[in-house]
């Protein structure tokens, strides 16, 4: 069967924090980090589960500073 | 398949929009705002209107939309532009012309021109982002802010007695001739986000085929102002702004 695998790039210096993308996201895959920030001071999201990501977007669907990209492959 | 081998250019499933631009927005974190915006670039990037749409900003939280979309922007007067966006369609038929103003410039202090125009039936677009309260100006009370909901000028809740009821424009502009499409979203979810892009892109539609005045109201958020953070905001609006605001088409001239 394919499996589908995603990744997520954040735009860390545009992320302002606002959790809105780690809600959202069905699988827990994104996470605001608990000790860096960026330049304007503010913790930004990432992947903490990098093999979860099945790349339904539904994280930058939310995002409202347009900061994240979606990558999505299926693999055979 | 390691991330560096997903991360392709043939991969990108998402991304923002090329017509919003890398200006860092001055949107408090988790605003509405941010997610209307970038609707409007992707539908007006779909439609292939980049270098003929005129957006007119208001005075509010938004009055700055010019420096995010890189599409031909007017500023208007605090509640004129439904009038500014009216010359400018008049003159320029060709032109996707739509507003975006929030509750304090389209329902206070701009109802006479919102509804004139809409009654018209000018063929524009207004974008109206609800969030029941005066956001740029620190929390006041608004027409639209729900019964018994604290802001910084009614600590104590609205009350209906001093304060009078909340307005509902868009049911308003539904009972008009001159409207086409009038319709209330909202862009608390991903589902909700959809069915907003949809709307603004056949409220777009509808404006150059000559239908009509279109209004899309988007009920919104403001966590800054009713001082939450924007996942429990998102939560307070579904629980007790969509009862009172509720969502669907109102009227759809087809």
């Amino acid at each position: 069967m394919a499996k589908i695998k995603g990744a997520v790039v954040v735009d860390t210096e545009r992320c302002k924090g606002c959790n809105l993308c780690v809600v959202a996201c069905p699988l827990n895959v994104l996470a605001l980090t608990t000790k860096e920030v960026n330049k304007r001071g503010y913790t930004f999201a990432q992947m903490v589960l990098e093999d979860t990501c099945i790349g339904c977007a539904s994280c930058a669907t939310v995002c409202p500073d347009g900061c994240i990209s979606v990558y999505k492959v299926k693999q055979q | 398949m390691t991330k560096e081998e997903i991360i392709r250019p043939e991969n990108l499933v998402y991304k923002k929009p090329m017509l919003m631009n890398d200006n860092p927005m001055h949107y408090c974190p988790g605003c509405s705002h941010g997610v209307v915006h970038k609707l409007i670039a992707e539908v007006i990037e779909e439609m292939g209107m980049e270098n003929k749409t005129v957006g007119v900003s208001p005075v509010g939280c938004a009055v700055f939309a010019y420096n995010y979309l890189d599409i031909d922007w007017e500023e208007a007067a605090h509640g004129r532009a439904p009038a500014l966006a009216t010359a400018i369609k008049r003159l320029w038929p060709n032109r996707l012309v739509f507003t975006y103003q929030g509750d304090g410039d389209l329902a206070c202090i701009g109802t006479a021109e919102t509804i004139h125009a809409l009654n018209r039936g000018e063929n524009i677009t207004i974008i109206f982002i609800n969030n029941a309260i005066y956001g740029m100006t620190g929390g006041q009370m608004a027409p639209t802010t729900l019964l018994g909901m604290k802001t910084a000028t009614c600590p104590y809740g609205r009350d209906a007695a001093i304060h009078g009821y909340p307005l509902k424009m868009t049911e308003i502009a539904a009972t008009l001739e001159g409207t086409a499409y009038v319709t209330r979203q909202s862009v608390h979810s991903v589902p909700a986000i959809r069915k907003a892009k949809k709307a603004i892109r056949k409220a777009f539609e509808n404006s150059m085929n000559g239908k009509g005045s279109n209004l899309v109201e988007i009920v919104s958020t403001c966590n800054s102002g009713w001082k939450m953070t924007p996942a429990t905001a998102n939560k307070w609006m579904e629980e007790n702004m969509f009862p009172f605001y509720q969502l669907g088409d109102l009227k759809d001239k087809e």
